[in-house]
């Protein structure tokens, strides 16, 4: 059978197929052909635009430029949710490439209205996003080993894992975050497992408690334990219809899968267990 | 670790063993009485019978106990018989001991009790001084005494030989009677304890058993040692008063309560004197209650007085066997015992449970708790067979009756009554000053005032004892363990509900603070290991999903795509550090650089780097760099200050000079490496643990590499360099390691321990994603540091340590050289901490005197065991024991320590196919193991093999050919081995090279090569199937260390001095060109790694090489390229 190691080698070279198309509201001086562009689902937005920002600048004009923004069907996309998170949240059963569009103007009155529009603003650079990133990291070390890890960690440490994560090196990431991922074996795991849930039924952003991978009495908790206390819902009831998917990294892991292995297999570069619950697609 | 065993008595008399893997008390069924006491050690445990005899139960282990009779036999030649029997009067007996005073015919040697059998009859030694002899064994004399030799000489008048015979000792795993003296002991025993194994490991197996009588008086058991486990002769120890009961360690304690309360104390016990040589007297820990038990560790002392009330006495170790102080500890206990690393165990006043004390290490001996094993009987019908049964099956759930599950909760809640309890402040402490030295008995409890403190302890520990046991109903659900309490007292020894004990024995049981115990709550345990515990199905079930998903998902979002741009460009990555560099021009030192390494992807998407180092020469900035595919291997290096390691090319390789690199921390060092690691082994595409051909070798500071064989490794006639070769580290610490060619690996620490390969890689600093998940476990080695003591005589003064202003230094190295004392010698590097005091070590070769004490003529010069006229120097060796842990892929092969091992090295037909494995034990025994397959490589159990003297080196051929060499250095052949019979039958002596000494042998195909104690490599001539023992040994080569000879008669050394262009190296690993089938021998050598190994193995690599087909012109093979101006003995300069 397979290697662990392999599914961390697997969630960090997931890519998703995407085809970027400039807004018809802009203006253009020539039409803006599409541009395709294999995304890492663990990274960022803003992080892996670049090419695209400069394919579409070509056929505008620069007093036409604003910042740019994207948006999926209706929905304008945070930069600083990962960016399978994103997928798996709002296009997840589609057809593939994944299509987004790309905005320089902010004169989308649906959009702005939202108040999480802000949030698109305030990304004006890449360092708002590594103190994003770095922030998450050390919550996540602080649920799981009481912030004793990440402190213990030099400086060029933690710059090795954001330029792990930008220049997207699996083995430069990996050597300093495996540190992040080990727990004393007496314990069985980590104190709190780091994890959201998000859901796009609610306009709650999403679901972030205190819950230990293991139950005082000794026992291992799984997926489903966590589901059962943060998100009853999303169980099905007996005999009834699956109403709802779990989907981690586009996949569905069984129920019964122990939490501590997911924390440490299918976590995000920030340390977080994502956990997207949408609806079950009615084909 | 190994599996060991708690002994126990109930208040029936009862035995049960309780193992440490296990999870019930075992009865020891073939006890034909009730026992009152038992006494344990690791090999055996004594106990006393109703019918207050001393029997004895010898654990029936790999290794027979088999003891060697001999007896000679003398002759004297006249001139009308010829030798005879007929002796002049004043000479010896015709049947005699070695000295010939004794007179020992062969029918006067009987069994010394019921429990030995004779093994065989007796027989003629054939072998003289590792020689063979001619037929009948005679070895001759001009006289008695004389020198002896084994041939026969014109002034030959006497000769002699020697008869052996064997016996062994059968009564193993039953309890047998150890035979009442001649002289009648005036009373019977009453208590008993064994100890003392730590004293002395001389000679093997050795015991102290001390016992009391009923009248109190106190016996020692002489003589009780492996070959003789019932031990000889009772002898009466005078005492100062009358003995209750009496304790003795595992090492040279020994304390014993008197019937007025008071302890006595044994001095004087050391190595050459066990029984000690005086009493001192010790205080009860209470003024007004006397002590009643007392139990005593390594450097621990427990006791008990009369109002069960326990007792710790604080600074007790080997100098300071009275110890300091007592100190009040929670818990009524009647019983204490204290088992190996001075893990505590006792019985409660109260419940007669047996309690272990939890939390015990070597910094917190007092421990932290007393927690209750709870773990049923093996007769206990009615708790655990009926209970568990009915739990197990959900279908016998609903009919079984609802009592068994009464009884689960009853079982559950009487688990976790520990008795909580704070760490026990230093003032609580009953201060006993000037303790121990007289035998005063009007000594009391000391002037000074801790008496308020005193009752303060005790008022504050009844709370705490009421609070444990609110805290322990509380949470107990109640009803039952109410009910059990309200039992006991009523009737205390009618119920058999729960198991009521009257006696623990930790001697042989060998538990630490780290060990899994599975003795508490094990029913709990076992009721949510059956209902919510996910099975292995299951877990698979659930990373069967995640991996087909996530390969789905590759699948769906990436396969159709592929074409598409990436978002993030490859680029280059550069990782930079500061390190020191050993400069490559004179005057080497270290100096400061810059260290980086810059990775790209490669055209091909193989990932390359290269390697520069920074640094200035002469003000002008320069650097130095490899490229990472060329680098061969990265070697830590050892040092007692510098992180450092050494990286090879195969340029570096040929210079013997390699990159020496330190890192100025361990951490920083290990980060380094681990990622040059994967750098290089990246760039040549390894990854995943080592192939079944692998070569393995070990350096001289344990360090594992393996190195993957390429197909023409072997070729003919241009076999890969072996410079060339890439190796890559493995987890862990050998001094031995040995394969063979179907992935069987084992090796042996520096400790002796047999450890197994379990299939992983990485392991110590490799982490993540260099090592694997599974497979990888703790490992822990142990090595001795040695120090010299050097004394020079002077007429006024005797020996004293001031020298002359020539000598050596007073502390010194073996070679005098450098100055080490006890007080700067560092352990061999920073990973190794001590973990015992500065001892003298008396195992030396030469023999010392008691002290430890070699004499010699004058500094350097041969030494020996005794002061003689001559000499006018003196030394001893000191060792201190120091520990290593590390992790890797090695799974420890308990329990027997061995000193070598070798495995069959070709391709076995299936994976269940058994393979032959041998082992030398450490003290020179012949093993053989049974179950080794490919599935299960670590096999199940030894089987012995019998030898007339101990052997150092095996080795095992393709063909079955087994091939070892004895302490005295001279090599044994093994008849008839065969599947069928996989121990043969006899060994066929083989005469050594003249004059050498052996002390390794390899067994290839068909070759065999020994190694002898002066560096010689010898072939071994005219090895036919018909006469697979040859005819002669050719030499070879010379400044060799170790040989291994391969399945395909490939031949591998480690050999001295090497010369590089620009250093010479020891301890390098060379490769024997031109070996083919008709040239077995081979013409010349190739140098690969080193200096600095220790050992290799190439018993794995049984790939041939592709064949070339040579021009028939050529009538001699050509020479290889390299290394053509080198002959066979140029390996030596």
């Amino acid at each position: 059978m397979a290697d662990d190691k392999d599914v961390l080698r697997d969630v960090w070279f997931g890519r998703i197929p995407t085809c970027f198309t400039l807004n018809q509201d802009e203006v253009t001086e020539r039409e803006a052909e599409p541009y395709y562009l294999l995304l890492p689902r663990v990274s960022y937005l803003p992080l892996v635009t670049d090419k695209v920002k400069k394919h579409f600048l070509k056929v505008m004009k620069a007093e036409d430029v604003e910042e740019m923004w994207l948006e999926y069907e209706g929905t304008p996309l945070k930069w600083h949710y990962p960016i399978g998170v994103l997928f798996d949240l709002h296009a997840s059963n589609t057809v593939l490439p994944w299509s987004i569009t790309v905005h320089f103007k902010f004169f989308c009155p649906l959009v702005a209205k939202k108040l999480q529009y802000r949030d698109l603003l305030h990304c004006t650079s890449n360092s708002v996003i590594e103190a994003h990133f770095m922030s998450s990291i050390k919550e996540a070390d602080a649920l799981k080993h009481k912030s004793q890890v990440v402190n213990d960690m030099q400086k060029k440490d933690h710059k090795q894992l954001w330029m792990g994560l930008q220049n997207d090196k699996f083995d430069q990431f990996w050597a300093i975050n495996r540190k992040l991922m080990e727990y004393p074996t007496e314990e069985g795991g980590f104190r709190y497992i780091p994890f959201r849930i998000y859901q796009t039924m609610s306009d709650r952003p999403f679901i972030q408690k205190l819950f230990r991978p293991v139950s005082p009495e000794g026992n291992v908790h799984t997926l489903g334990d966590l589901l059962k206390e943060m998100y009853p819902a999303a169980l099905p009831n007996d005999g009834e219809q699956k109403r709802y998917q779990v989907v981690i990294h586009g996949i569905e892991p069984l129920l019964e899968t122990p939490l501590q292995w997911l924390s440490e297999h299918l976590s995000h570069p920030d340390n977080f267990l994502h956990i997207c619950v949408i609806p079950t697609p009615t084909d | 670790m190994p599996v060991s065993l708690l002994w126990a008595v109930d208040v029936y008399g009862r035995v049960y063993s309780l193992s440490t893997a296990g999870q019930q008390w075992e009865q020891c069924r073939d006890a034909q009485m009730e026992f009152k006491r038992v006494t344990a050690a690791q090999q055996c445990c004594w106990g006393i019978a109703c019918d207050n005899n001393i029997y004895l139960n010898v654990h029936a282990s790999d290794l027979p106990v088999r003891y060697q009779e001999e007896t000679y036999e003398n002759q004297r030649w006249n001139p009308v018989d010829g030798f005879s029997d007929r002796l002049l009067p004043s000479d010896r007996w015709q049947l005699s001991d070695v000295t010939g005073l004794q007179h020992q015919p062969l029918d006067n040697f009987r069994l010394p009790s019921s429990s030995w059998e004779w093994e065989g009859d007796w027989y003629v030694d054939e072998n003289f001084e590792g020689e063979p002899t001619e037929k009948e064994g005679w070895s001759y004399a001009i006289d008695f005494p004389a020198t002896y030799t084994k041939d026969k000489k014109w002034n030959s008048c006497v000769r002699r030989r020697r008869w052996l015979r064997y016996r062994r000792y059968k009564a193993m795993d039953t309890w047998a009677k150890i035979p009442s003296q001649q002289t009648t002991l005036p009373d019977p025993f009453s208590d008993i304890s064994c100890g003392g194994w730590e004293i002395n490991e001389e000679p093997r197996g050795r015991l102290s058993l001390w016992a009391v009588s009923l009248q109190g008086k106190v016996w020692f058991r002489e003589g009780i040692y492996h070959h003789n486990p019932e031990g000889s002769l009772w002898e009466e120890v005078p005492l100062p008063g009358e003995v209750v009961q009496i304790s003795c360690g595992p090492g040279d304690l020994v304390w014993a309560v008197l019937w007025e309360g008071q302890l006595i104390v044994r001095e004087g016990i050391g190595r050459d004197c066990p029984k000690g040589t005086s009493w001192a007297m010790v205080d009860s820990p209470s003024p007004d209650v006397g002590a009643t038990h007392v139990a005593v560790g390594v450097n621990v002392v427990w006791a008990l007085t009369k109002d069960n009330k326990v007792w710790f006495r604080r600074g007790v170790n080997s100098h300071n066997p009275c110890g300091s102080g007592w100190i009040s500890m929670v818990g009524e206990m009647i019983m204490i015992n204290v088992g190996l690393n001075d893990q505590v165990l006792a019985i409660g006043s109260e419940d007669r449970a047996v309690y272990f004390r939890q939390g015990v290490t070597s910094s917190e001996l007092s421990g932290k708790t007393w927690k209750v094993i709870s773990v049923p009987r093996d007769g206990d019908r009615s708790h655990s067979s009926a209970s568990a049964h009915s739990l197990q099956s959900a279908g016998c759930y609903f009919c079984g009756e609802v009592r068994a599950q009464s009884l689960v909760t009853k079982v559950r809640s009487a688990g976790p009554a520990v008795l909580e309890e704070e760490t026990i402040p230093l003032e609580g402490e009953v201060k006993a000053p000037d303790v121990g030295v007289s035998l005063s008995p009007s000594q009391s409890v000391g002037p000074l005032d801790p008496q308020w403190s005193n009752v303060d302890l005790e008022e504050a520990q009844g709370q705490q004892a009421q609070t444990g046991a609110v805290v322990d109903t509380a949470d107990t659900s109640s009803l039952s363990s109410v009910a059990t309490f309200t039992l006991a007292m009523e009737d205390p020894y009618g119920v058999d509900e729960h198991p009521m004990w009257a006696w623990v024995s930790g001697g042989g049981c060998s538990v630490d603070s780290h060990t899994q115990l599975n003795w508490f709550n094990s029913m709990v345990q076992s009721v949510q290991s059956m209902s919510l515990s996910v099975t292995p199905a299951q877990t698979a079930a659930w990373r069967k999903q995640i991996f087909e998903q996530l390969s789905e998902r590759t699948k769906r979002e990436m396969d159709n795509f592929r074409h598409y741009e990436q978002a993030i460009e490859q680029s280059v990555w550069v990782k930079k550090g500061t390190m020191q560099w050993w400069r490559d021009w004179k005057p080497h030192k270290w100096i400061d650089v810059h260290f980086a390494l810059e990775q790209f992807s490669g055209p091909e998407g193989n990932k390359d780097g290269i390697l520069f180092i920074y640094y200035n020469f002469y003000e002008e900035k320069k650097y130095l760099h490899a490229f990472v595919n060329e680098v061969t291997i990265l070697v830590p290096v050892l040092n007692d200050s510098k992180h450092s390691f050494a990286i090879y090319t195969p340029e570096r390789t040929k210079q013997r000079w390699p990159i020496r690199l330190s890192a100025a921390t361990e951490l920083e060092m290990h980060d380094w490496l681990a990622l040059l690691s994967v750098s290089c082994c990246d760039s040549r595409g390894i990854q995943g643990p080592p192939s079944k051909q692998a070569i393995w070798s070990i350096t001289c500071k344990g360090d594992i590499f393996v190195s993957e064989p390429s197909l023409s490794l072997e070729a003919m006639p241009y076999p890969t360099p072996c410079d060339q070769m890439f190796w890559r580290q493995v987890g862990g610490h050998l001094r031995v390691v040995e394969c063979n060619s179907i992935g069987i690996v084992w090796g042996i620490g520096y400790d002796h321990t047999a450890w197994v390969y379990t299939g992983g890689y990485g392991g110590g600093f490799f982490q993540g994603l260099a090592s694997s998940t599974d497979n990888i476990y703790t490992q822990v080695d142990v090595k001795n540091v040695y120090i010299y003591e050097n004394q020079r005589w002077n007429p006024v003064t005797g020996y004293t340590n001031r020298g002359l202003p020539t000598d050596r230094y007073m502390w010194s190295d073996a070679s005098g050289l450098h100055e080490c004392t006890k007080t700067n010698m560092k352990p061999p590097s920073p990973h190794w901490t001590w973990v015992s005091d500065w001892t003298i070590d008396y195992s030396v070769s030469g023999g010392t005197d008691k002290e430890g004490w070699q004499y010699a003529a004058d500094f350097p010069a041969s030494y020996h065991g005794h002061k003689t006229m001559k000499d006018f120097v003196r030394r001893r060796r000191w060792a201190r024991k120091c520990k290593l842990t590390t992790t890797g892929p090695w799974q420890e092969v308990p329990p027997i320590p061995l000193s070598d091992v070798t495995i069959l090295p070709c391709a076995a037909q299936s994976s269940v196919d058994v393979v032959p494995l041998w082992a030398i034990s450490n003290k020179g025994d012949v093993l053989c193991r049974l179950g080794v397959t490919a599935l299960t490589p670590a096999g199940s159990s030894w089987l012995h093999v019998g030898t007339d003297q101990p052997f150092k080196s095996i080795s095992i051929g393709a063909a079955s050919q087994v091939w070892a060499i004895a302490r005295d250095g001279s090599a044994f052949y093994r008849g008839s081995v065969s599947s069928q019979s996989p121990a043969g039958d006899c060994w066929y002596h083989i005469p050594s090279p003249s004059k050498q000494k052996l002390k390794q042998v390899s067994v290839g195909r068909t070759s065999v090569y020994t190694v002898d104690e002066n560096g010689n490599l010898w072939y071994r001539q005219g090895v036919t199937p018909s006469y697979p023992q040859g005819s002669s040994w050719e030499h070879i080569s010379n400044n060799v260390r170790k040989v291994s000879a391969g399945p395909l008669d490939q031949v591998w050394i480690i050999a001295d001095k090497v010369q590089g262009s620009h250093s010479l190296s020891c301890g390098t690993v060379c490769h024997r060109l031109g070996v083919q089938p008709l040239e077995p021998k081979g013409q010349s050598w190739d140098y690969g790694i080193g200096g600095g190994w220790d050992h290799i193995t190439v018993r794995g690599n049984s790939m041939e090489p592709p064949r070339v087909h040579l021009p028939s012109l050529t009538e001699r093979t050509p020479l290889p390229v390299r290394n053509t101006e080198i002959n066979s003995s140029a390996v030596g300069c």
